[in-house]
């Protein structure tokens, strides 16, 4: 059995199916993501003056996969393009490219910013004992500055076992600079290049602490959003990567010799969906890298 | 909306982008006194004229080629 208006439009809409399909289902989408975005402006808005974390995440990394994710949003309607000339070697080529951008994309989220963010560790002081760390807080000098104070002392764990052993009664991290260093001047501002951990030492002790983990969804709004939003555009990367795959490989050839137009439909669909979340992308990272 | 149509509406979101971190980079050279956001910001501003150049060149090809929105 044929499936109708796969290559020629509906007479009562004027479209094909597959686009009408996928126009609907980027509807859904837009819900999607629209929800979590506002979820997030309403978190940060809502957050107390300092708990709202800034410039913990790779700006330039970011900006490379941004570039990468344009760059492949390019390719994928060159490949398309070529299509419709019938230049079946030229969309081969370009859909590799749009592949390899997304594993590219994909592989620089899984393999280096997902586990710097777990390997990094975040005490947020009470409100007693911000005194105490003082030396690590820097809050007076904020204060004179006029600037939001600071709540929590972050780094590297020393003593991972802390977390989950209450025999152990205190943290030892090694200080990012922000706290070792927390009255320099070019400290009040966050680093949007990455800056690793110092080799400054310091004990905090449990008792002094609200809420301690390390960089993971649970340590705090902010790295939720991140992780569910992120999480999810990175889901979608993949779906992506997998369909072009598919139109890649030679079911995609076999197709192009039984009727062209109906892989240049095919990848049409599959683009417009690249492109979406391509767009998401675009939303993504002036919210969470630079913002 | 078709492939094209969209295409240029990203091309067109992107060097609203390019622009944005432009001038973002530019912010963060001021009030942090980091020198290294300047080249960031030569680098955003000639990308968004990049993407300018292409939108342009982009819809100029598709137009020849009758590929209509």
């Amino acid at each position: 059995m044929e499936i109708p208006y796969t290559v020629t439009a509906r007479p009562d809409t004027g479209l094909w199916n597959a686009k009408v399909g996928i126009w609907l289902f980027l509807a859904s989408e837009v819900m999607l993501f629209g929800g979590l975005f506002s979820a997030y402006v309403f978190l940060r808005l809502d957050a107390a003056p300092g708990a709202w974390p800034h410039g913990l995440l790779n700006v330039p990394v970011g900006t490379m996969n941004t570039a990468i994710l344009i760059a492949s949003s390019v390719t994928v309607v060159m490949a398309w393009a070529s299509l419709k000339m019938r230049r079946f070697r030229a969309y081969w080529w370009y859909m590799l490219v749009t592949i390899s951008c997304g594993v590219i994309f994909l592989g620089v989220k899984l393999a280096y910013e997902w586990p710097q963010k777990f390997e990094h560790f975040g005490a947020f002081i009470k409100k007693d004992a911000l005194e105490k760390y003082e030396p690590y807080l820097g809050n007076h000098h904020l204060a004179e500055r006029g600037l939001a104070p600071r709540i929590e002392i972050s780094g590297h764990l020393h003593n991972p076992e802390a977390l989950h052993d209450e025999n152990v009664k205190e943290y030892e991290v090694a200080l990012d600079p922000v706290n070792a260093d927390p009255t320099n001047p070019n400290m009040d501002r966050p680093h949007f290049l990455y800056v690793p951990a110092t080799d400054k030492v310091v004990t905090i002790e449990k008792a002094d602490v609200e809420y301690a983990n390390m960089f993971l969804p649970k340590h705090s709004a902010y790295f939720a959003s991140y992780f569910t939003i992120t999480g999810l555009h990175g889901l979608h990367v993949l779906g992506g990567v997998i369909v072009f795959t598919y139109l890649w490989l030679p079911v995609g050839t076999k197709l192009y010799k039984r009727n062209p137009e109906h892989l240049a439909n095919r990848v049409e669909v599959a683009g417009l969906f690249w492109h979406f979340v391509d767009l998401v992308w675009i939303f993504v990272f002036p919210l969470f890298y630079l913002l | 909306m078709s492939l094209k149509g969209f295409h240029i509406v990203f091309i067109s979101v992107s060097t609203l982008l390019a622009l944005g971190v432009g001038a973002w980079c530019l912010w963060v050279e001021s009030v942090a006194d980091a020198p290294a956001f300047r080249v960031g910001a030569i680098c955003s501003f000639l990308s968004a004229v990049a993407l300018i150049i292409y939108g342009i060149w982009f819809y100029r090809k598709m137009k020849r080629l009758r590929i209509i929105i």
